[in-house]
């Protein structure tokens, strides 16, 4: 089975270093997924991974073999693009059928495997359709098709689901999911939304600048985030990141809190506030209180239920003692 | 540059390299002859006998009388042509844009002369139209009473001209429909919700946005312009006298017809500077554009 | 506006516009005509527009000279050779610009493009005497190479541009499915390409048709292609107005229908892409 390797690996393009020297590691048939704001690195990454750019130093090694030097077409990957890349003048058949053609399959057992990726997939009815006949989600699952069709070593997925409408991202978050169990591969995917990243992975990278801010369990990155970096991306909605009185109060330069870890009463609490803007979401409400001097920004706070605040309420809040985060001058976790 | 990998650069290198040695040779090598030869005394009538004699072939070329004549018509025949390209291509374009039936039709009327040959042009206009017994337009004279003019005996360039024009006017027409259907719509309905009537509207924003397009065609017509040959050689052969040779017919007279290869090198290099001078202008309009 | 002056406006245009186009199509309608008439019908006065016998002798008798079908034969051998030719070479070219740019290839477009800017009477006389040395005046080869040169700029140009437009994703997702470049360029660049492919063919087919300098000066009897062979019809021996009307007929034919569909082409490949 399949573990990737990254060592010292870097990036420059042109006079810009877009990833410093790297080290990485992705065991075998883990769910790994790089996440971060634009211009992170974590495309950029994917595609040294894959083969598509070459590293301007350092070395990749997949399952123990250096394949730095290795094309992209040799190194047993299969990648799922953000736009598809389906062929536009091959029909769906042809389309997942061409991985197979390019490994010198002969047609008997490449007809067979295209039918076995199809019904998988729910596309036995589209197969001799062209991409541009077809909806976001269906070409989709035809790009997945031809990336499982072949039995590569390891998945590499590239923003897959951002083209997608809302729902439909939520069912193909839950299919992927599937499929990895399934199939048990070692799968790398990128994506600049958290939420995926927290449902799907195994093990989340963080990147910020070409840089891997924190790697873990999104349990880990969730509970105790290294920097406020991680601690402002991961959650949402996002963490309340207080400085001034508010972390002096703790023994901190920044102090942070989730919106989930404040008690609030409208009597009695550590801090108070009036009421600003009152998202109400069903189940929870979302309040986005000013508080003053505290802080400049209002805090975020979740509570269950809705019509027990509202705009312009006085407000008092207390945080969760043991779920506080505390981080130095330098964004560093404090122990 | 993404994507571009050791391996796709090695590859690309080895495919550019065709046609880049291939144009290298077609363009250095000729001219680097054309060079050496125009500082000869060669003639090919008298073979064995060249040797180097400086720049005495470009001191006989320029001071030739001839050379004068044909500069002067070499501009006036770029002028002549381009002033009737250009507004002709203008109004003609803006005809076009009209909410007119029948458009595609009246668009392959227009734009077929490009497409005919300058030999089938030149000779087609000197017989059947020009020539002043069987010519339709001496028919047309004849049937307003007037006379019929010769017009490649008395007014050869002016022929010439109206010959090159009604090949080069499509290509103007459809340069600048093609810009001026790219000009959006809204803002000329903004114009006109701003109180500025037709002739406001083509002075202040129409002119303005087919300036670019303008530009071009000048410039590009101009290149193909200053080479004009097979219409003269096939209508006046550069007469009468040198009323209508221009400096590329007059290169090909020393060259081809009277053998005389030191000097019609060294006017084929006038010719190149003369040529040079346009594209780099060009080529400063051109370079622009490869950004987008 | 009241829609009757709207009416009468675009009457007014329609007319106009009609007009321009008739009178500039006119020397190629007449020639038409013409070139239906006899001999004698041709050089009557005062004109005969319509009114008189139609014939097809004088293509009967153009085609019959041994010599027309063998010019036909030329023009068709060296334009289509000299543009597949050059899109042989123009098209890995062009791939590699397009695809695996550099900071040089700007540069190198642009200088490839000002090859097309050296007038050719600069070069005339070195090609000429090289041509007669090595036997190649008057042959169809000599001038598919030249034809070819002298358009290659315009042919890897436009394949530039169409070869731009095509998503560099499905090339990526090419190599990931295994595809080397040779399966990379044939099974998904090209297919993808051919409407590009064909513009650029279409366009330099009709450069080449009507290339005049080249083919005029390199040619004689035997590989002159028709822009020579009616150029010999200039001198007055050669006159005859029915004949050469059926004979320039044939001659434009072809390339007015092709000119025809390539006009979006034709502003593309001739501006080097200013215009769109």
């Amino acid at each position: 089975m399949t573990s990737i390797q990254l060592r010292q690996v870097s990036k420059h393009f042109g006079n810009t270093e877009i990833i410093p020297p790297l080290d990485l590691e992705i065991g075998d048939g883990e769910f790994v997924v790089f996440v971060g704001p634009s211009g992170c690195g974590k495309s950029t990454l994917l595609r040294l991974i894959a083969g598509l750019e070459d590293v301007s130093s350092g070395q990749i090694l997949i399952d123990q073999e250096d394949v730095t030097t290795t094309s992209a077409a040799r190194r047993g990957l299969a990648m799922v693009f953000q736009s598809y890349a389906l062929y536009p003048h091959m029909s769906v058949r042809r389309n997942i059928a061409f991985p197979l053609k390019m490994a010198g399959l002969d047609q008997a057992e490449i007809d067979r495997k295209v039918e076995q990726a199809a019904r998988t997939l729910n596309l036995t009815d589209h197969l001799d359709r062209k991409p541009g006949q077809l909806s976001g989600g269906q070409r989709q699952r035809v790009a997945i098709g031809r990336a499982i069709v072949r039995e590569p070593r390891g998945f590499l997925f590239d923003e897959p689901l951002s083209n997608l409408d809302a729902a439909l991202r939520v069912n193909m978050r839950i299919e992927l999911t599937e499929l990895h169990q399934q199939l048990g591969t070692t799968m790398v995917y990128v994506t600049h939304d958290q939420v995926e990243a927290m449902t799907m992975a195994d093990r989340i990278f963080v990147l910020q600048s070409g840089r891997v801010e924190q790697a873990g369990s999104p349990m880990e990155l969730y509970n105790k985030p290294r920097n406020t970096f991680v601690a402002g991306f991961i959650g949402s909605p996002k963490m309340n990141l207080l400085v001034g009185s508010a972390a002096g109060q703790f023994g901190a330069a920044t102090l942070g809190v989730r919106p989930e870890d404040l008690v609030v009463s409208t009597t009695e609490g550590r801090w108070q506030g009036t009421v600003g803007v009152c998202e109400q979401l069903g189940p929870e409400s979302i309040l986005y209180v000013h508080v003053g001097q505290l802080a400049a920004e209002p805090i975020t706070v979740r509570v269950r239920g809705a019509d027990q605040f509202r705009h312009g309420d006085p407000i008092y809040m207390t945080p969760v003692e043991d779920k506080l985060h505390r981080f130095d001058a330098a964004g560093s976790r404090i122990a | 540059m993404n994507g571009v990998t050791r391996r796709t650069r090695l590859a690309a290198r080895l495919m550019v390299a065709p046609s880049v040695l291939l144009l290298l040779g077609w363009s250095i090598l000729p001219l680097s002859l054309t060079i050496y030869f125009s500082f000869l005394d060669y003639n090919l009538l008298s073979p064995g006998t060249e040797h180097w004699i400086g720049w005495l072939n470009y001191h006989y070329f320029l001071t030739d009388p001839g050379f004068f004549d044909a500069l002067l018509n070499t501009l006036l025949l770029v002028g002549g042509v381009l002033l009737i390209t250009t507004t002709g291509g203008i109004a003609l374009a803006l005809l076009l844009d009209q909410p007119i039936w029948g458009r595609g039709i009246v668009r392959l009327l227009v734009i077929a002369p490009f497409f005919v040959m300058p030999t089938v042009s030149a000779l087609v206009w000197k017989n059947m139209l020009m020539h002043p017994v069987n010519g339709m337009f001496s028919h047309a004279a004849q049937y307003l009473g007037l006379q019929p003019f010769d017009f490649l005996g008395s007014a050869p360039l002016l022929s010439i001209i109206l010959i090159v024009a009604w090949q080069w006017l499509p290509f103007a027409v459809l340069i600048l429909l093609t810009a001026l259907q790219s000009l959006d719509s809204e803002q000329l309905q903004a114009a006109e919700m701003d109180g500025a009537g037709r002739l406001a509207r083509f002075y202040h924003i129409i002119l303005p946005h087919l300036a670019r397009a303008i530009t071009i065609v000048v410039l590009l017509q101009t290149i193909f312009l200053l080479s004009v040959f097979a219409e003269i050689l096939v209508t006046t052969n550069g007469g009468p006298g040198t009323a209508t040779t221009n400096v590329a017919y007059l290169v090909y007279i020393q060259s081809l017809l009277q053998f005389d290869v030191g000097s019609g090198s060294a006017g084929g290099l006038v010719a190149v500077v003369l040529a040079n001078l346009v594209a780099i202008v060009l080529m400063r309009m051109i370079g622009k554009n490869l950004e987008t | 506006m009241p829609p009757s002056s709207v009416h009468r406006i675009r009457f007014g245009f329609t007319a106009l516009a009609w007009l321009a186009g008739l009178m500039l199509f006119l020397p190629i309608l007449w020639t038409v005509i013409t070139s239906f008439k006899t001999e004698a019908d041709a050089v009557a006065s005062p004109p005969l527009i319509l009114d008189f016998t139609w014939t097809t002798e004088n293509y009967r008798e153009v085609q019959q000279r041994s010599d027309y079908p063998l010019h036909f034969a030329n023009s068709v051998i060296i334009s289509l050779g000299s543009t597949a030719l050059g899109l042989l070479i123009a098209i890995p070219a062009a791939w590699a610009m397009a695809f695996s740019p550099t900071s040089r290839t700007r540069n190198l477009l642009m200088w490839m493009l000002s090859t097309k800017m050296l007038p050719s009477v600069g070069v005339l006389i070195p090609i000429y005497l090289g041509f007669r040395k090595l036997g190649l005046l008057d042959t169809r080869i000599g001038l598919v190479g030249v034809l070819m040169l002298v358009n290659l700029p315009i042919i890897v140009w436009m394949l530039y541009a169409y070869f731009k437009e095509i998503p560099r994703d499905i090339l990526e997702a090419a190599r990931m499915d295994g595809a080397s470049l040779w399966n990379e360029i044939l099974h998904v660049l090209l297919p993808v390409a051919v409407p590009g492919i064909a513009s650029t063919l279409l366009l330099n087919v009709i450069l080449a048709w009507n290339e005049s300098f080249w083919t005029l000066n390199l040619t004689a009897a035997g590989a002159a292609p028709l822009t020579a062979f009616i150029a010999s019809y200039s001198s007055p021996e050669g006159l005859f107005y029915a004949k050469l009307s059926a004979a320039s007929t044939m001659a434009i034919a072809p390339i007015l229908v092709l000119g025809w569909f390539s006009q979006k082409q034709l502003v593309r490949g001739l501006t080097f892409g200013a215009v769109k």
